[in-house]
């Protein structure tokens, strides 16, 4: 059943880490709701919910990791990946649609070789679910964290992301 | 009871004023069908098959979680309210495999009733095939999960967390993807399930089910080379006949014992005998600890749920739990040794198949330590579930078949070890024998009724030998998880306590027969089960496990005394220390 992803990192977190993550609970303990609040603030603190964070957090509000997992899942706001050091976005409002942002997406997602939400094995790339970036006039848009690309055909995408790569 | 008066379909009735508006319908014996509701434990609102219309409210409510109040107006079948449940039912259709007729639930399914009751006949809605279906998880020894028949009720999930404080599935992802998985979608023999089998108990639908191991029994039976003996578990007895239309609680254990012969088992025995035997190493194992020879309280280890149970979630507990293997490990090690002898057989060639009211059951035998030199001791652990399959393929007309025996010689049980499959019943058949033994003298009267019943936690205290001896005895692990709290924290003490996974015990354990949420919810299937059993050993003469003639002769001939080096070898086992994650 559980399929190893592409995006199964080694866990990094630090000391530090964890003693700000344990701060955060130790408020939340025996508060009713804590789950939300610890959850982003541990996103906060890691940049994602892996499952050692997810079982620091179970065991330290006394909640089962499958509970803390169906909620990580739901919301959209969570991510169990971290993010690569170059954000993807392609946006798939309407206007950008309609002017061929998929094909877009799917040339930066065989370019990377990984999927939407997911972070490529080097950390470099991740791609995220966009919407409206609000600059309809240059559709179709992508950005790379603050970097917008307007009027991108699919045939740029190798060479806009050849330029991270070199970046490292 | 303070009530208030409410009109249902016109006619009004006077109902509890803290009632739901299904809880009131019931008690107007009014039906309501329901899916994802079951009484006490799940009651969310979420599938909406038990909409009513209320009188003055905007939409339809639903009614599982919706209260009453004074002058309400309940409409319970109107039109608009069968084309909602239609319309759902058709939804929930169109996401559903529909392969009833190879379906372990086929003509046993809560969705496949309600699609008869609401003549369902054509689902316009096609599978949305940009959702993949889901794998089937089929890693553990005990159960399948076909995510694929899965209609998101989350009984299971209810069951697992209310009744067993095991909470290892839940809902993950959302919408079209949601599923009911483990933690990071790790497999379920990854996590600490502990193979009790509610879940499936409580399904609605074929989604979880027992794994079935008819097939290996079959073909040890066509195998000339074996000699395949069964036994059936205590509560066996008590759950058989439901599969075959007949009132829960009958006691059917002459019917159990014709069914296996014509089944063509070469031995057919009683599991029954083996409790006995567990009574006599558990007592023996509980004198010398009150003596001062090990720690205190001792708990009974009959039911592999609650033993796994104990290893994942408190592991601090482990040498409290008696060292004696479950009456099925312990039928299975005098079959490959005692029996082997007696018959002159080779070990290799006996084949071992155990009838249980339990999933774990399946677990256990794989453990280590439940061998006899390298065998298993079982070779193959069904449920009653699957014994009736293959009853019911043999062509065998159960509730007309007449009552037997047991065969010679593990074919003899006292009443002791009947009543081992309710809750408080290892209990009440261990002190039988303590008393006896410590007061020379036999216990007058021989019931320890305090301990009976299907409350959660039960406690008692009864003088022994100039000693007060205090004993609790506890079902269903979130029970267990509370009362071991409080033994932790000093608040409570105890010698001596029986700890079962399952509510109820055996009688409720996940390898019953499977009744619908409308029964489940209306009557107590423990109790009456539990009846069955209490009323047999009523009955007999033979009321004590130290006075079973076959017990006796056991460890004249064979094991010495109890708790003998030889009976330690065969009889007794160990735990390990299990992750909580």
């Amino acid at each position: 059943m559980a399929k190893k992803s592409k995006t199964d990192f080694p866990f990094e977190g630090t000391p530090e880490q964890e003693e700000k993550l344990k701060e955060l609970i130790a408020k939340y303990t025996d508060v009713q709701g804590a789950l939300m609040p610890v959850l982003q603030g541990a996103q906060d603190i890691y940049g994602y919910l892996p499952i050692e964070v997810q079982k620091m957090i179970a065991d330290g509000l006394h909640i089962p990791l499958q509970t803390i997992y169906g909620v990580a899942t739901f919301y959209s706001q969570f991510t169990l990946t971290p993010k690569g050091k170059y954000r993807i976005g392609v946006c798939l409002g309407t206007a950008c649609y309609v002017k061929g942002s998929a094909q877009i997406l799917e040339e930066i997602k065989k370019e990377l070789d990984i999927d939407v939400k997911e972070t490529t094995p080097d950390r470099l790339f991740s791609i995220e679910d966009t919407r409206c970036l609000g600059c309809c006039g240059l559709a179709p848009v992508m950005k790379i964290n603050d970097d917008v690309y307007g009027r991108v055909v699919p045939e740029d995408v190798h060479s806009i992301l050849e330029k991270y790569r070199l970046l490292g | 009871m303070e009530t208030v008066k409410v009109k249902i379909n016109g006619a009004e009735y006077e109902v509890a004023k803290n009632a739901t508006i299904l809880e009131a319908a019931r008690s107007a014996g009014i039906h309501i069908p329901t899916l994802c509701y079951l009484k006490d434990i799940n009651a969310i609102g979420s599938c909406r098959i038990c909409v009513v219309e209320v009188k003055g409210a905007k939409s339809l409510v639903a009614s599982c979680v919706y209260p009453v109040s004074e002058g309400m107006e309940i409409v319970t079948n109107s039109a608009k309210v069968q084309h909602s449940r239609r319309m759902t039912l058709e939804l929930i259709l169109s996401d559903h495999n529909q392969a009833c007729l190879t379906c372990a639930r086929n003509q046993n399914c809560e969705l496949q009733r309600l699609s008869v009751e609401y003549g369902m006949r054509e689902i316009r809605f096609e599978h949305d095939k940009n959702h993949e279906y889901p794998d089937i998880e089929d890693s553990a020894v005990h159960l399948v999960r076909d995510n694929n028949k899965c209609i998101l009720c989350r009984r299971c999930v209810a069951v697992c967390k209310a009744n067993q404080g095991v909470s290892v599935i839940g809902p993950s992802r959302r919408g079209f993807k949601t599923r009911i998985t483990c933690a990071f979608d790790a497999e379920l023999k990854d996590v600490p399930c502990i193979n009790c089998g509610q879940c499936i108990a409580v399904c609605p639908t074929g989604a979880l089910t027992e794994k079935d191991d008819t097939e290996k029994v079959w073909r040890a039976l066509n195998d000339p080379s074996k000699h395949v003996v069964v036994g059936a578990a205590p509560s066996v007895r008590v759950q058989m006949g439901e599969f075959f239309q007949m009132p829960i609680g009958t006691n059917v254990e002459g019917k159990v014992a014709a069914a296996l012969r014509r089944l063509s088992f070469d031995g057919v025995y009683d599991v029954d005998t083996a409790a006995d035997l567990t009574i006599m190493e558990e007592g023996t194992e509980f004198l010398h600890r009150l003596k001062g020879d090990g720690p205190l309280p001792l708990i009974t280890s009959c039911s592999p749920g609650w033993i796994k149970y104990c290893e994942h979630f408190y592991p601090e507990f482990l040498e409290n739990i008696s060292s004696c293997k479950s009456p099925q490990g312990m039928f299975g090690a005098m079959m490959k040794s005692y029996y082997a002898q007696k018959m002159g057989l080779d070990p290799k060639d006996i084949f071992v198949v155990s009838i249980m009211p339990c999933t774990a059951k399946k677990f256990e035998i794989t453990r280590d330590g439940q061998d006899v030199d390298g065998a298993p001791g079982i070779d193959v652990s069904l449920t009653c579930r699957e014994l009736s399959r293959m009853i019911k393929r043999a062509g065998i007309d159960f509730a007309n078949l007449p009552d037997e025996e047991f065969d010679e010689p593990f074919g003899i049980a006292s009443g002791a070890a009947h009543i081992f499959g309710a809750t408080g019943g290892v209990m009440e058949a261990a002190l039988r024998t303590v008393y006896e033994i410590v007061e020379g003298k036999p216990c007058q009267p021989i019931e320890f009724k305090e301990v009976r019943g299907t409350k959660g936690i039960k406690e008692a205290s009864y003088q022994i030998g100039g000693q007060e001896v205090r004993v609790a005895v506890c079902s269903g692990t979130a029970n267990a998880g509370k009362l071991l709290d409080m033994v932790k924290n000093g608040e409570k003490e105890y010698h001596f306590i029986e700890i079962m996974a399952c509510p109820g015990g055996c009688v409720n354990g996940g390898g019953q027969p499977i009744q619908p949420s409308s029964v489940q919810n209306s009557v107590d299937i423990r109790a009456l089960r539990a009846a069955g059993l209490y009323g047999e050993d009523d009955k007999m003469v033979l009321r004590k496990s130290h006075e079973n003639p076959i017990v006796q002769e056991i460890y004249r001939t064979y094991l010495g005394e109890p708790g003998s080096h030889k009976a330690h070898k065969l009889l007794h086992t160990h735990y390990v220390k299990r992750d909580h994650f």
